[in-house]
């Protein structure tokens, strides 16, 4: 039953990935919540409804780029183990516009910081001194910091040219998209006061990527081991 | 859904003032005696009824006047307005993200009402609302609000000085600390499990601070009762301290002669102390103090003052004490 199931859906993921309009539709959908933001941002400062997002406005659009980038990354992540396990090459194709839009997303949500907490509206106001000292005395915004280092580096490296020219570092440059995941969470775990449920559904689902990599590394392991014979 | 049975001196809430009424003070005093003729003291026990929807439904305290010595300079801090106050809480029993107290904590019954009274009394024992808050001597105040997350609020307190509601219960001269207890009902709180603190919520003072003026044992908001959200139907409220010491609910009120273990300090000793002053020279571990967010602006630019500009009035109460240690 399981076994059926799952060609079912693969049958499913695999007609959706031959589309014609694949990675066009992918982009759209990633644009999404762009559109969003931008609408709210256009309530908060453009059309005079600044309860819209609620009492706080800034920390409501610093929670929602931030997840759309984390949940970007995890499905960018996801890509790589769904072709592996159901064989279907073409969801490659969107991986690097996952990622890339992922990163996107992280540079709004760090966009957001810098305005709305740290006042970079403006040369005048821009609270430089306070950055710095969150970028070393605040362990939460280092982590955060680390992601999005890592994010920038990625981001730049994704091109064909990069790819070509890194040779075979290029995936190990980007296996560090892990690291990044894992500090983005960490990130968001550590500046909840209480209540951990939210950033621990984000680190459950790394975790489940984190086993099938490991699966993969044996079962190649497996594979490429010299058949030793016995007598 | 709360059902709620009419007394004869319930107001119906075409009566109620409006936010934008409220806010002009001559409109407001006009339009309340109107409205509450005849609505005696006893008029608050109907308490904080239901719901975002129900909270037109909280009864009217229109007898509580101003008291002019305990307003701010409007034009540098106006009123946050009662929308915004009512749904950005932090009350974790009912649920840890800011809008859900609004939504589930009309499911409290605050009435009747009781508060233990106990430990280093002269006069211990289960008092009625009405027992400890003198109806009669209400009075409005507006105090800034400053939460140790960094953001604030400025909001129109009704309520009684915590002082006048300790002298009723007579503390003993050997009693040097109050302890507050946050009602705690499983099963009036759904997401209580999901608050990630101890609970009951506890909070202290130290006695001159409770006994000081400016403490509040608040009752009222905006010219009516507490909605449950903000801490029907009796909060304490210390406007000189980040929000995490004003707490809400109060069901025990124990006098002792030891420093209470407060609930965030028990939850994060290194995070948040007993004293929780408003102190912008005092980084919290995790972020600046010295900014801070005044709701509903997005932007974190307005200067924290020293005790929340406050320290005229309370500063002497810590002469001679390192704040950096004693945060």
């Amino acid at each position: 039953m399981w076994r059926r199931a799952w060609q079912g859906l693969s049958a499913i993921v695999a007609a959706i990935a031959n589309w014609r309009f694949f990675k066009p539709a992918v982009f759209i959908a990633c644009l999404m919540p762009a559109f969003v933001i931008a609408y709210e941002l256009g309530q908060l400062f453009l059309w005079d409804q600044p309860d819209a997002l609620g009492a706080d406005p800034a920390k409501a659009l610093l929670h929602e780029s931030g997840e759309d980038a984390l949940a970007l990354l995890l499905i960018t992540l996801c890509i790589t183990p769904v072709r592996r396990l159901s064989g279907i090459n073409r969801l490659q194709s969107v991986r690097r516009m996952l990622g890339v839009w992922s990163f996107v997303y992280a540079m709004v949500h760090v966009g957001f910081y810098l305005v709305f907490e740290q006042l970079c509206y403006s040369w005048q106001t821009c609270q430089v001194g306070a950055i710095g000292e969150d970028l070393v005395k605040r362990p939460f915004i280092i982590a955060g910091m680390v992601a999005f280092t890592i994010m920038v580096t990625l981001a730049v490296t994704s091109t064909s040219g990069w790819v070509r020219r890194l040779k075979k570092n290029w995936q190990r440059l980007h296996r560090l998209v892990y690291i990044a995941a894992t500090a983005a969470i960490v990130h968001f775990i550590w500046i909840q006061k209480s209540d951990l449920s939210e950033p621990l559904r984000w680190g459950y689902w790394l975790a489940v990527l984190f086993v099938l990599r490991l699966y993969f590394a044996i079962r190649k392991r497996r594979e490429t081991r010299p058949v030793t014979v016995t007598s | 859904m709360l059902i709620r049975i009419k007394t004869s001196a319930d107001i119906p809430s075409s009566e109620i003032t409006p936010e934008h009424v409220y806010r002009s003070r001559r409109d407001f005093i006009r339009v309340a005696a109107a409205g509450a003729v005849g609505a005696v003291a006893g008029t608050v026990l109907s308490g904080g009824g239901g719901g975002v929807d129900a909270q037109a439904s909280l009864a009217a305290l229109p007898n509580a006047k101003r008291n002019s010595a305990f307003v701010v300079d409007e034009t540098v801090d106006p009123l946050t307005s009662y929308e915004q106050i009512t749904t950005y809480n932090n009350y974790y029993e009912f649920g840890t993200r800011k809008s859900q107290p609004a939504q589930n904590a009309h499911i409290l019954k605050v009435r009747p009402w009781t508060v233990k009274v106990d430990g280093l009394v002269n006069k211990p024992g289960d008092y009625g609302l009405e027992d400890l808050v003198d109806f009669n001597q209400l009075e409005e105040r507006v105090y800034r609000h400053r939460c140790v997350e960094a953001w604030s609020m400025v909001m129109p307190f009704i309520g009684v000085p915590l002082s006048s509601v300790l002298k009723r219960v007579e503390p003993r001269p050997s009693a040097t600390f109050v302890e507050f207890t946050t009602v705690f009902r499983q099963s009036e709180m759904p997401l209580w499990e999901r608050a990630g603190i101890e609970l009951p919520y506890i909070e202290g003072l130290r006695m001159d601070e409770a006994l000081h003026p400016l403490t509040l044992m608040a009752v009222g908001l905006y010219g009516k009762v507490l909605p449950n959200q903000c801490g029907a139907p009796l909060r304490v409220h210390i406007p000189w301290k980040y929000g995490f010491k004003s707490g809400k609910s109060i069901v025990r009120i124990r006098l002792t002669d030891k420093q209470p273990l407060n609930t965030w300090q028990l939850q994060r000793a290194d995070e948040y102390g007993f004293y929780a002053n408003v102190n912008p020279t005092v980084p919290h571990p995790r972020w600046p103090q010295d900014r801070e967010q005044r709701l509903p602006s997005p932007f974190k630019e307005r200067k924290t003052l020293m005790f929340n500009g406050y320290a005229d009035q309370v500063a002497s109460l810590y002469s001679g004490m390192d704040l950096k240690k004693f945060y």
